[in-house]
């Protein structure tokens, strides 16, 4: 068996006459952790946003799985086992962090919309059961304590956690984080980095992931992709794109790589 | 020649409606919001003519501005006292609110005169005039001479003068505008007025046209323009126009072929074609939410 | 399983106002007159809750909510008019046909969002006035005669069982998956939920106790015309479900109450109650645009002492 997860093929998009994306090759192997990395513009969440379904590519392939991706809604795709976060979060805000998860626990369960309806057996077991696994994710993040309250009463950092937990919950073979780190001090992102490698381990996830933050970036990933208007310019270990001339030409006068 | 009758009749109801949709459409471009209240101003700018011309024994032009000066200003306070804080509400409460003050003014005008409807006295001569057969009346050929007129000032006033500009700057871009200097409060307003001031142009054509006008005349007429605008693809003002003649000519066809009572229904499925076929309508513009 | 209390605490309250709703009937306190304004806030409530599932919780605009209670009436007073079937026959039937309409109007208009979606059901809703006017076997403009038959008791089990039905749909996976559709579609979609599936759930259910509730006022008055469903009738809805809180089901149904109450006293002066609700439309989207209740239910009030300590 192939321990190939995901392959984008020449994956490309125009908006208009703008090609914003083109000519992007990627594969990514089972159980790896992976960067993508690129100057602001660069096509990063459209990328994102195409092996999401949110966007269709207008050229190349997505398979992922063994399944083309080309043409699924992102309710399908998540299906498949690709689940993600948001750069700019997208938590239900006026639900309660409990059932932020609950949703997205969504289709693991069974109970029909009839059973709902007339409240059948099955309703009850399967609603208890949601409820179940979706604190299990909570307390994973720490966020158990907090059931209660409304996502949008939560704390920045807590918000980028439970998008995390969220996007746990629906179950996922490969998981998407936009820049999970934006936005949080150095603590609370060494915390982050800890965490990714252990949910990683823990639900056999293949990860890829959308970073500004070089230390984090760097010191987690095991390859790294580099974008730069819209196309690929880089791939490789870290160490290889630290030293690559391209890199640091895109990312001249951007930020420092150290 | 009956078709061609009924082609200049569509096109007379079409520029009321395209005089109308123009106000929908500049006021959607500008601050996104589905102004109901807009047919309304239309019936207020009907009444207006029918006072300045029953009551105080003015001409048809005389009435005619008169009105669109009123109106202007009624769509300056409605924007002002309703819409201004709605600025950075969710769409639904500015829809919602908008729905509020078209209920407001109809029945505030019902509450004070009563819901009985008036008869338009005659201003405009209505002598039948024979193009290629057909007969045809004064009155259609000035309501199309007028709404000419209307629509090249308003093309004038938004391509050609500052407030236009600024107006055209706002609809792309308020934040930006904001930040060049342009005072969108004061753009926005002069959207409203404007708008307004062509729908109490066409409440006074309307009135002349029809003869017959009361206070709930302009839900359905306003209704119908919005479809207009939406045809034409609404913040677009060609379409608009275009929008409104398409819509005038369907129904007369429609009415002609026999279905009158059909008519209205006529206006609805045009637009739910469109809204599913082509949302961005004949000239406008795809728009993307951002992820 | 604090849910399934909630459920038998809600039947009992159910039982308990039927019964002294019904003994004051019987005791001849509550005339024909009272009966007909509490027919007519069930009716009410069962409109505002049926919409209360588009708009309030899965947070799709509807103002065209009129055309499904018009079917439910015209197909009703059909069943029961033209074909002498029984009233329970005939609701079931208006409730099943106007759900079969929100589906044809729903697929096609779901995929519109927002202010499209609102004009296109208040189209949508406006063709099925126009096709009942047209139409000779229903009486055109001038209406349809239908025998009243339409009593309290069944008012009553209508809004009982429209409540039960949209409060479990609501508190369940699938209620929650239309609530995430209204707080957030594209996180909605890219968590796994099939939202346009869900919305056309969501109408469908809507449609289908409008349906109900259109059924009931048919049989509640002598005649129905197409008049009567136009878009006011819409706002009128709309009013309520607004007015109670955009995603509270306690506070729809409250505001159904208070409105049908304050219409009954204006019965006499109709512009004055209209330049009270527009007002009252204004201002609430001014000054409160969540509504009265927001997002809460009244079942919510009374947890507050036990809430409060574990803020973050």
């Amino acid at each position: 068996m192939s321990n190939l997860l995901l392959t984008a093929e020449k994956v490309g998009i125009q908006f208009g006459g703008l090609k914003a994306v083109q000519n992007v090759n990627m594969y990514l192997n089972k159980g790896e952790l992976i960067g993508l990395i690129g100057p602001n513009g660069a096509g990063k969440t459209t990328t994102f946003n195409m092996l999401t379904g949110v966007y269709q590519p207008t050229e190349g392939t997505i398979t992922f799985d063994g399944k083309k991706l080309n043409g699924l809604k992102p309710f399908q795709v998540t299906k498949l086992g690709i689940s993600r976060t948001f750069q700019n979060i997208r938590l239900f805000k006026d639900l309660s962090v409990l059932d932020n998860v609950k949703v997205a626990n969504h289709n693991l369960a069974k109970h029909s919309l009839l059973a709902s309806i007339l409240r059948l057996p099955s309703h009850f077991a399967g609603e208890a059961k949601m409820e179940k696994e979706s604190i299990e994710f909570l307390k994973i993040f720490g966020l158990d304590v907090y059931k209660d309250e409304l996502a949008k009463n939560l704390p920045y950092g807590m918000q980028r956690r439970l998008e995390i937990a969220r996007a746990l919950a629906a179950n996922p073979k490969l998981l998407l984080l936009d820049e999970p780190a934006a936005g949080m001090n150095p603590q609370e992102t060494h915390d982050l980095m800890e965490l990714i490698a252990f949910i990683r381990k823990e639900f056999d996830l293949t990860i890829l992931l959308i970073e500004h933050d070089m230390h984090l970036v760097m010191g987690i990933c095991e390859r790294i992709y580099v974008l730069d208007h819209g196309q690929l310019i880089a791939d490789g270990t870290p160490e290889e794109i630290r030293n690559n001339p391209k890199v640091i030409e895109a990312y001249l006068g951007e930020e420092v790589i150290d | 020649m009956e078709w061609l009758q009924q082609l200049v009749n569509g096109i007379s109801l079409g520029s009321i409606y395209a005089l109308i949709a123009l106000g929908y459409t500049m006021v959607y471009g500008i601050i996104k919001l589905i102004n109901f209240a807009h047919g309304d101003v239309f019936m207020l700018g009907a009444f207006i003519g029918f006072y300045a011309i029953a009551r105080w024994d003015l001409g048809f032009f005389p009435a005619l501005i008169i009105s669109m000066l009123l109106c202007a200003i009624i769509g300056v306070i409605i924007e002002r006292v309703a819409y201004k804080r709605l600025r950075n509400a969710t769409r639904i409460a500015a829809l919602i609110t908008a729905i509020g003050v078209s209920l407001l003014i109809e029945y505030t005008v019902i509450f004070f005169r009563g819901a009985s409807p008036e008869a338009y006295p005659e201003v405009l001569p209505n002598t039948s005039i024979s193009i290629l057969g057909a007969s045809i009346s004064s009155q259609s050929i000035m309501i199309l001479a007028v709404t000419i007129v209307l629509m090249i000032l308003l093309q004038f006033i938004v391509h050609k003068t500052k407030i236009g500009k600024a107006m055209r700057a706002v609809s792309h871009d308020a934040d930006a505008a904001r930040l060049m200097g342009i005072n969108v409060d004061n753009t926005i307003s002069a959207t409203f007025a404007i708008g307004s001031a062509l729908a109490g142009a066409a409440g006074v054509i309307f009135g002349v046209y029809y003869t017959r006008i009361e206070p709930l005349m302009g839900v359905l007429p306003g209704l119908k323009a919005f479809v207009a605008a939406v045809l034409g693809g609404i913040g677009s003002i060609p379409g608009a126009m275009v929008g409104g003649l398409v819509l005038g000519v369907v129904e007369t066809i429609v009415s002609a072929l026999g279905y009158s009572l059909w008519r209205d229904a006529a206006a609805f499925v045009i637009l739910i074609l469109i809204l599913i076929l082509k949302p961005s309508g004949i000239f406008g513009k795809n728009a993307r939410e951002k992820v | 399983m604090k849910k399934s209390k909630a459920f038998w605490g809600f039947l009992v309250l159910a039982l308990v106002i039927y019964a002294v709703v019904q003994g004051m009937i019987s005791g001849g306190i509550l005339d024909l007159y009272y009966q007909n304004i509490l027919i007519q806030m069930c009716i009410n409530i069962m409109l505002a809750v049926s919409l209360h599932i588009v708009i309030g919780v899965t947070g799709q605009f509807s103002i065209g909510h009129a055309g499904f209670m018009a079917v439910g009436a015209y197909i009703s007073a059909i069943a029961t008019m033209k074909l002498g079937l029984s009233l329970p026959v005939a609701i079931i039937m208006g409730a099943v046909i106007s759900a079969l309409a929100g589906l044809l109007v729903g697929i096609p208009s779901l995929r519109l969002k927002g202010d499209y979606l609102a004009i296109a059901t208040l189209g949508f809703a406006e063709i099925i006035r126009i096709i009942f006017l047209n139409v000779d076997y229903v009486g055109g403009a001038a209406g349809m005669v239908v025998t009243n038959m339409t009593t309290w008791t069944y008012a009553f089990v209508g809004v009982v069982i429209t409540i039960l039905v949209i409060a479990n749909f609501t508190n369940s996976r699938h209620g929650r998956g239309c609530i995430s559709i209204r707080e957030d579609e594209i996180a909605s979609d890219a968590m796994g939920i099939n939202t346009t599936y869900y919305k056309v759930v969501a109408f469908t259910i809507g449609s289908f106790f409008a349906g109900v509730a259109g059924a009931i006022y048919a049989h509640n008055f002598f005649i129905i015309q197409p008049t009567t469903f136009n878009f006011l009738k819409s706002f009128d809805i709309l009013i309520y479900v607004v007015l109670g809180g955009l995603g509270s089901l306690s506070g729809a149904t409250i505001a159904a109450i208070f409105l049908t109450i304050v219409s009954a006293y204006l019965a006499n002066f109709p512009e004055t109650r209209m330049i009270i609700y527009s007002l009252v439309l204004i201002i609430v989207m001014l000054y409160r645009p969540t509504g009265l209740m927001g997002t809460k239910e009244i079942t919510s009030l009374f947890k507050f002492g036990k809430k409060g300590g574990s803020k973050v």
